[in-house]
C-alpha cells in the first residue's frame, strides 16, 4: 500500500469524523435529540476514549494491565481540583488531568519492568485500589462523600479528545514505536534480542495509555457533576477491560466497537445493575471459551475493505496468536 | 498488653487468610492461574454456614463441615465448567475466565437473593474473655486460631502422606511427567479445587463468626488480600500461604493499632507491590530463571 493512499484514507477518515460531529451539534442545538441520547453518546465517547487507552497497553504492547481505573481516578481528581478548588479553565483541566494520570502511569510502568503476565495484572490491580484509598483518606477532596464538579464537558471537547486519542493512538501504533510493542507483545524475549529496549517502550506504553486514561478521567468527572472514591473501584478497571478483550486484544477498531455496543447495552440496562453485570460476565465467559480472540482478533475494520492480497506472512493462524 | 491483644487479633484475621491462602496458592502451583473466583467460594462458604445455622438450626461444627464439602463441590464445577477446557489456552485467557466467573458468582447471588447484608447469629460459640498474664483474650480468637490450625494440619497430612496428596505434588512439579507416569491428572486438579474450595469454605463461616455481618461482595477484599498473603509467602508454597496469611493479618492488625484504621485496605496492596518489586518469588520461594 503506497503513502498516498494511506494519506487518502486517513484524511478521509477525519472529514468524515468532523461531518460527523458538526451533524451531531446541530442535532444538539436544535434538540432533536433528547438528554437520554446525549448522554449516552458523551457515555460512548468516555468509553471509547478509555477503551483505546487500554487497547495500547493491553492489545498492543501486551502488558495485562487491571487498574486503568486508577489512572481515570487521577485524571478525574487533578481536573477537578483545577476547575474547582483553582477556578482555572476546562481545557487546562484536560491536559493536567492527562499529564497527572501520565506520571501515575509512569509510577505504575517502573514495577512492571520486573513483572509479566499475571503478577503484573495483581500489582495493577492493586494499583488501582491504592489509588482509591487514598482519594477516600483525603479530606481536600472530600474523602468518601466526593467532590461536587460542574458541568463543563460539551460536545466539542468530547468528539475533540475522541478523535485525537484515537488519531495519537493510530499513529503510535503504525509507527516503529508501534511496532516495537507490538514485538514486546509477541515475544518479549526475542524482541530484547533484537536490541528492542523493552523497558523503555513498556513505560511508554503505560504513559501514554495513562494520558488517555486520564483525559477520559476528565471529561468523566465534568460530565457527572460529583466524583466519588466508589465510582474508581476494580468494576470499573473491569468495565474498561471487557471493551479490550470483547473487541479483540490487538484490535483498535474492535475495542471501539465493543465500547459502543457495551455502553449501549448498559445504558438500556441501567435500571437492572445485576442482570448488566451477569450478562457481562458470562460474556467475558463465553468469549474466552469459544472465541478467545475476540470480535475482531487482531484484524482492524480497515482491513475488511481489502483483499486477501494485503495479509502478509506472519502467523496466518489466528487462532494461535497470543498476547503475554 | 494492648499491643499483644492487637498482635493476638492480627493473628486470628491472619489465620482466615491463611485459609483462603492456601486455595490460591494449591491452584497456582497447579494450573499455574490465579482463581479469582476463590474470593466469591469464600463468599458462598459464609452464606452457607449462613443458612446452615440460622435456617436449619444446626450446631457450629456441623455448619462447618456442610459448608466445607458444598463448597468442594462448588470447586470442582466451576474448575470442571470453566477452567478444563482452557488447560491449554493462553494464561491471560484463562485469567479473564476467572475475572468473569467471580463476577458470575457475585451478581448471580445478588441476582437470587439481593444485595442486603445478613447478621450472623452471634450466639455459635460462648463469648468469653479469658485472661492470662494481664492480657485480655476472647474465646472466640482463640477458637478461630484452633480451627484453622486444626485445618492447616489435615491439610499438611493430605499433602505428604496420602497417595492424593503424592499426586498433586507430582502433577505440580512436572503436569508432562505426572501423566507418563500413570497419574490421572484431571482428577489429581479436581481434588485440588475441592481441597482449596473447602478450605474457603471453612474460611467463611468462621469469618462470618467473627464479624457477624455477610454480603454477597464480601469476598472481593479478603480474597484479594488472601491472594497477597499467598504472594508473600511464595506463590505455591504450601508453608508460605500460611506463614504469609499471618504475618498480613498481624501488620494490619498493627496499622489499625496505630489508628491508621481507614489506610488498613490500602497497606496489603502497598506490601503487595513492596513484595512483588523486591522479592518477587516471595518469602520462601526460590529464584527460578527464566529459560528460553
Amino acid at each position: 500500500m503506497s503513502i498516498v493512499k494511506q494519506a487518502k484514507g486517513f484524511w478521509a477518515s477525519i472529514v468524515l469524523a468532523i461531518v460527523f460531529s458538526v451533524v451531531v451539534q446541530l442535532l444538539i442545538n436544535g434538540g432533536q435529540l433528547n438528554a437520554f441520547y446525549v448522554n449516552t453518546l458523551f457515555l460512548i465517547g468516555i468509553n471509547i476514549i478509555l477503551a483505546v487507552s487500554l487497547h495500547l497497553i493491553i492489545g498492543i504492547t501486551g502488558q495485562f494491565s487491571i487498574g486503568h481505573a486508577g489512572f481515570l481516578a487521577v485524571g478525574a481528581y487533578a481536573s477537578a481540583i483545577i476547575t474547582m478548588k483553582l477556578q482555572l479553565p476546562f481545557g487546562l483541566a484536560l491536559l493536567v488531568g492527562g499529564l497527572a494520570a501520565a506520571v501515575a502511569g509512569l509510577i505504575i510502568g517502573i514495577p512492571s519492568l520486573r513483572l509479566k503476565g499475571d503478577y503484573l495484572a495483581i500489582a495493577t490491580l492493586g494499583f488501582g485500589e491504592i489509588v482509591r484509598i487514598i482519594f477516600l483518606n483525603i479530606n481536600y477532596v472530600g474523602g468518601a462523600s466526593g467532590m461536587q464538579v460542574s458541568h463543563l464537558t460539551t460536545w466539542p471537547w468530547l468528539i475533540g479528545c475522541v478523535i485525537f486519542s484515537i488519531l495519537v493512538i493510530v499513529n503510535f501504533t503504525n509507527s516503529t514505536h508501534g511496532r516495537a510493542c507490538i514485538s514486546i507483545r509477541e515475544n518479549e524475549i526475542a524482541a530484547d534480542a533484537m536490541g528492542i529496549n523493552t523497558t523503555y517502550y513498556k513505560v511508554t506504553a503505560f504513559a501514554i495509555g495513562a494520558f488517555f486514561a486520564g483525559i477520559a478521567g476528565t471529561l468523566y468527572a465534568h460530565n457527572f457533576y460529583i466524583i466519588q472514591p466508589t465510582n474508581f473501584g476494580f468494576l470499573k478497571s473491569f468495565d474498561i477491560l471487557i471493551f479490550v478483550v470483547l473487541g479483540g486484544l490487538g484490535s483498535m477498531s474492535g475495542a471501539v466497537i465493543a465500547a459502543i455496543l457495551l455502553t449501549i447495552i448498559s445504558t438500556y440496562l441501567q435500571d437492572y445493575p445485576e442482570t448488566r453485570m451477569i450478562i457481562y460476565s458470562l460474556v467475558l465467559i463465553v468469549m474466552m471459551l469459544y472465541r478467545p480472540q475476540g470480535l475482531m482478533g487482531t484484524k482492524e475494520i480497515t482491513s475488511l475493505f481489502k483483499g486477501r492480497k494485503s495479509v502478509k506472512g506472519g502467523v496466518q493462524d489466528e487462532s494461535k496468536h497470543t498476547v503475554a | 498488653m494492648e499491643f499483644v491483644q492487637q498482635l493476638i487479633n492480627g493473628i486470628s484475621l491472619g489465620s482466615i487468610y491463611a485459609l483462603i491462602a492456601l486455595g490460591y496458592t494449591m491452584v497456582y502451583g497447579i494450573v499455574k492461574l490465579i482463581n479469582f473466583a476463590h474470593g466469591d467460594v469464600f463468599m458462598v462458604g459464609a452464606f452457607i454456614g449462613f443458612y446452615s445455622i440460622s435456617v436449619f438450626h444446626l450446631n457450629f461444627f456441623l455448619a462447618l463441615l456442610i459448608s466445607m464439602v458444598a463448597c468442594a463441590i462448588f470447586g470442582v464445577v466451576i474448575e470442571r465448567i470453566a477452567y478444563k477446557p482452557l488447560r491449554n489456552a493462553t494464561r491471560i485467557a484463562a485469567l479473564i475466565t476467572a475475572i468473569g466467573v467471580s463476577l458470575l458468582i457475585e451478581y448471580g447471588t445478588i441476582y437470587i437473593r439481593g444485595a442486603q447484608i445478613e447478621a450472623y447469629p452471634g450466639n455459635v460459640i460462648p463469648d468469653v474473655t479469658i485472661k492470662f498474664f494481664g492480657v485480655e483474650v476472647s474465646s472466640q480468637s482463640l477458637f478461630i486460631l484452633g480451627v484453622s490450625v486444626l485445618l492447616m494440619v489435615c491439610l499438611q497430612f493430605i499433602v505428604h502422606k496420602t497417595k492424593i496428596g503424592k499426586a498433586m505434588r507430582a502433577v505440580s512439579h512436572d503436569m508432562d511427567a505426572a501423566r507418563l507416569m500413570g497419574i490421572n491428572v484431571d482428577n489429581t486438579i479436581s481434588a485440588t479445587f475441592a481441597i482449596g474450595s473447602a478450605l474457603a469454605g471453612a474460611a467463611g463461616v468462621i469469618f462470618g463468626m467473627y464479624y457477624t455481618s455477610i454480603d454477597p461482595l464480601m469476598g472481593i477484599i479478603p480474597g484479594l488480600k488472601a491472594f497477597v498473603a499467598a504472594v508473600l509467602g511464595g506463590i505455591g508454597i504450601i508453608p508460605g500461604a500460611m506463614v504469609g496469611g499471618l504475618v498480613l493479618g498481624v501488620i494490619e492488625a498493627l496499622v489499625s493499632a496505630l489508628g491508621y484504621s481507614l489506610w488498613r485496605d490500602g497497606v496489603a496492596f502497598i506490601v503487595l507491590i513492596l513484595i512483588l518489586i523486591f522479592r518477587p518469588s516471595g518469602l520462601f520461594g526460590k529464584n527460578v530463571r527464566e529459560k528460553v
